[in-house]
């Protein structure tokens, strides 16, 4: 730090940041690539004076001080600039002559995130490390009493349900009576989160369009992508790939505008609709695009002026509850694409998702529910949202599905889980857990940027400034100078790679329990887990 | 493995010959458990075909209670098979008071019932008796329904053969089905003896159901009194065939579509295409996983054996014009009928439903990628 510095109450040091560059002097080459690259601009070029000091040893020389200067790198410390840990310094230094360590003990930046009364808001993820689907156990194991099965050689049908599913004997009485029957679509049970249009950067999202439909049409994985707030690009509205998208209405209704006037020039219908009320990451908040991030493009799309903040009610403001809400937006929904299209809604993790789903089993038309648990991610959100609001999937699904099996109803609505899914780089084993909890399929979103595009991000605040438009990867920005960085070729490339592995590992749960024929949702006797309270929370075994 | 054997005959047969054939097979049985079924009835009970016959196992205490409450609404004992068993049983039976086997007469406020009426208060007695006796534990109940014995045991076959002396002349079916059980992760349970048996369907099946949770929880919330107990992982497969026919309105053919659907290009080229995709969707909780083969009794005295989509079961079925049988393995058929054309024996494969029908001329095979024959 300068020594002139003046001293404030949010005068920090390089002590007090959670994240410090360490640099090292002899390997640098000041080539500056490391200051160039980082997005909050934490590092410079900085100039220090060094004084030299000799003691003058022998009898006849005189001690002296010799000053000189040198050039190297300097940690800015105002809360604005404070390093975030991507490591993009690190990335880029030819030398490895520099990288960001974590503080020993807890960082007192936190205490100045508020700067003009502005709360902390970034991007990212709730930051606590871990969560109990890691700690799931696959414990019914097929063995001697039935042979369990090859993973690698078995035939195997990974298909889920999406959309309402009458009762078998309401469904061949329609049939037989040329009734209506509500639209279903059989889809891959690992659908990408809804991350909109504007959050991602336009690469990431023609990367992830490119890898669905090559998963589609080249591998027979019928994978689904969801849209979430803002619409979608017009040529894709327009274009077959639509029936891999599942477009989403949100509480601003951004891009529907684009939407609706695309409905006549649409080949193929979505996929289906998906009404969100609710987030995990920031349960109780609408979506948040920051005026970083509306360039022209997304603002042509969304409809909106370039340059503001895009902040979407918490709810939608035509609806005052959830049987309304039902009544109008699901059935209008359905009516846009003449009954042909499901409709479902999303809404976060919370105590009161039984009382949503329960108004969803007596209306006819719902086709399905999302809960997005407080682990899901976000491109933006307050701060204090992410960490401390919301509710832990694992139990919220639990209940949700034995609500639905206490009225027969479980095949009927089909339960999309969300949230922390594959946090620990478990994607597989926390998705199967679910499933066999009951969830029909899982929607998943920060695995996948992190898998198929590099995210940085962790659930230990590193990085984590999704909100502003700077990611050091492109994935969430609107700048072309930092979007450029990511090849959407490779992205889609990544995303195939993960969706594949995904289905080998799937295979490698479901085999050894004897099934394959259909994916074993609510197969909740083939789970464990070494903590009573848990398991009896579940309603699955404890077993240590 | 559990052994099963199953056997259609022209003429009433003695229980004995269905056990002699699990008798041959006994290296896949571990003793845990052994179950007849017995229909299309000879002997004293053929002139009775309409009468309701209650089959089980009571203590002295238990027999007293249900005749309180048999005569309480109104039903009066016709006949009785009285099994008298010698004071030790053979190692590994427990030692019982009474096996049952008595038909009733109907109380007189029955008679303009419709026969869908009487089938749902036969299920409802039967298991308020069953609840009645897992209370105070005195009463085992298997089965209340006409032309239909049911008997179970913990122990070898042939020794509860002989201990309950089932080679009586008055004791003989035209329809019998045996299993003899291998427990796997069950306990040792009556109610887990297969064949099971629900209002005039009854299955029995080898191998574990690894979808059996989710199938349980799906037949218990079809609001049916009678999809319950679940002892055993097997026992909604009949309750799934029960489902099918009688409230699907489906037949015996769709039985293997429900649970174990064609895959997805298959059901696109089948002439029935459009509503097997909806009972695939509409059924998707019943899909079992294997591995299995379940035979099956209709109430038409059809007998039939399906196998899991996997076919990791062994099952075979064989026979002559008058008299057909269904095992697990070839040595059982060979015990039972070994004047057969072995060159006509026939293993169902996974797409095969095996039916021999009440004329028992021949074994028909349906394959899932023919037309459905019922439409509901």
């Amino acid at each position: 730090m300068p020594s002139n510095i003046p001293i404030g109450p949010s005068t920090l040091s390089t002590f007090d940041l959670p994240w410090q560059i360490l640099w090292d002097k002899d390997r640098c080459t000041l080539c500056g690539q490391c200051t160039a690259v980082c997005p909050v601009h934490a590092i410079e070029l900085g100039v220090f004076r060094k004084r030299t000091v000799d003691p003058a040893w022998g009898s006849g020389s005189k001690p002296s001080t010799s000053f000189s200067l040198y050039y190297g790198i300097r940690q800015k410390t105002a809360p604005a600039n404070a390093c975030v840990g991507c490591a993009m310094c690190t990335l880029v230094c030819p030398n490895d002559a520099i990288r960001p360590l974590r503080a020993e003990e807890d960082d007192k930046l936190r205490f100045h995130r508020n700067q003009g009364g502005q709360a902390r808001n970034r991007g990212g993820r709730r930051n606590v490390p871990g969560t109990v689907l890691d700690r799931i156990k696959f414990i019914r194991i097929s063995m001697l009493t039935d042979p369990a099965l090859d993973a690698g050689r078995h035939e195997f049908e990974i298909r889920t349900l999406l959309g309402r599913v009458l009762d078998p004997e309401d469904n061949l009485k329609f049939l037989n009576q040329n009734g209506w029957i509500p639209p279903v679509r059989e889809i891959y049970p690992l659908v990408i989160g809804s991350m909109s249009f504007g959050a991602l950067s336009p690469t990431m999202w023609e990367g992830l369009q490119m890898g669905v439909a090559y998963l589609n049409e080249q591998m027979g994985m019928p994978v689904r992508m969801c849209t979430g707030e803002g619409g979608c690009p017009p040529r894709l509205l327009r274009s077959r790939f639509l029936k891999y998208v599942i477009l989403q209405i949100a509480s601003g209704y951004f891009g529907w505008d684009e939407i609706i006037h695309a409905l006549p020039h649409m080949k193929e219908d979505p996929c289906a609709i998906e009404i969100k009320y609710g987030q995990g990451a920031k349960p109780g908040d609408g979506g948040l695009l920051m005026w970083y991030k509306v360039n022209k493009l997304i603002a042509a799309i969304r409809g909106v002026p370039p340059g503001v903040s895009l902040p979407s009610p918490p709810t939608h403001q035509t609806q005052y509850s959830i049987e309304e809400s039902v009544a109008k937006m699901i059935q209008s929904m359905y009516m846009a694409w003449g009954f042909r299209v499901p409709v479902y809604p999303k809404i976060s993790a919370t105590s009161t998702a039984l009382a949503v789903l329960n108004n969803l089993v007596r209306n006819p038309y719902a086709g399905g529910l999302g809960i997005d648990g407080e682990d899901g991610g976000t491109g933006a959100a307050y701060n204090v949202s992410m960490n401390h609001m919301g509710h832990p999937i694992a139990s919220n699904i639990r209940d949700a599905y034995l609500t639905l099996v206490q009225s027969g109803k479980q095949n009927e609505i089909p339960l999309i889980a969300g949230g922390g899914i594959g946090k620990s780089g478990n994607l597989a084993a926390n998705a199967a857990a679910l499933i066999m909890l009951g969830a029909s399929a899982v929607q998943v979103g920060k695995s996948i940027m992190q898998a198929a595009a590099g995210c940085l991000g962790s659930e230990t605040d590193r990085c984590n400034i999704c909100n502003i438009g700077q990611c050091p990867k492109g994935i969430t920005s609107q700048d072309p100078r930092l979007y450029r960085r990511l090849d959407p070729e490779k992205v889609a490339e990544r995303l195939v790679d993960v969706y594949v592995s995904f289905d080998t590992e799937l295979k490698k749960i479901i085999a050894p329990l004897g099934r394959s024929t259909a994916l074993p949702i609510g197969m909740s006797d083939a789970l464990g887990i070494d903590d009573r309270d848990v398991a009896e929370r579940l309603h699955i075994q404890y077993v240590v | 493995m559990c052994r099963l054997f199953a056997m259609s005959s022209a003429e009433p047969l003695s229980p004995i010959v269905a056990l002699e054939a699990l008798d041959v097979m006994r290296e896949g049985h571990d003793g845990s458990g052994v179950g007849l079924f017995l229909r299309d009835l000879g002997g004293p009970f053929e002139e009775m075909k309409d009468a309701p016959i209650l089959s089980g196992i009571f203590t002295e205490k238990g027999l007293k209670r249900l005749d309180a409450y048999m005569m309480n609404i109104g039903f009066m004992t016709k006949y009785k098979l009285s099994i008298k068993v010698p004071k030790t049983p053979p190692p590994g039976v427990p030692k019982r008071d009474v096996y049952l086997v008595r038909a009733y007469e109907y109380p007189e406020e029955w008679e303009n019932l419709s026969f869908d009426q009487i089938a749902e208060r036969l299920v409802r007695i039967r298991l308020e008796l069953r609840a009645m006796g897992e209370a105070e534990k005195d009463m085992i109940v298997f089965s209340f329904w006409p032309d239909v014995i049911m008997i179970k045991e913990i122990g070898e076959p042939i020794q509860i053969a002989e201990h309950l002396k089932l080679d009586r002349k008055e004791l003989k079916a035209r329809i019998l089905m045996a299993q003899g059980r291998q427990n796997t992760n069950y306990a040792i349970n009556l109610y887990a003896c297969h064949p099971f048996f629900l209002q005039g369907y009854s299955t029995m099946t080898n191998g574990e159901n690894t979808a059996f949770v989710p199938i349980r929880e799906f037949l218990q919330s079809r609001n049916f009194p009678g999809y319950t107990g679940y002892q055993s992982d097997s026992e909604v497969f009949t309750h799934i065939l029960h489902y099918t026919i009688t409230r699907l309105g489906l037949g015996i053919e769709a039985y293997k579509h429900v649970i174990t659907p064609l895959r997805d290009e298959d059901i696109a080229r089948h002439p029935d295409g459009p509503m097997l995709q909806q009972i695939k969707h509409g059924c998707r909780r019943l899909i079992i996983d294997g591995p299995n083969c379940v035979i099956g009794s209709l109430p038409d005295h059809s007998l039939f054996m399906v196998q899991d989509r996997k076919k990791l079961r062994p099952g075979v079925v064989g026979g002559k014009p008058g008299c057909f049988a269904f095992s697990s393995e070839i040595c059982g058929l060979d015990a039972a009928i070994p004047d057969r054309d072995k060159s006509r024996d026939f293993q169902p494969m996974y797409l095969d439903t095996a039916i021999v029908g009440p004329e028992r001329q021949e074994v028909t095979i349906c394959r899932q990628t023919s037309p459905l024959v019922h439409r509901p």
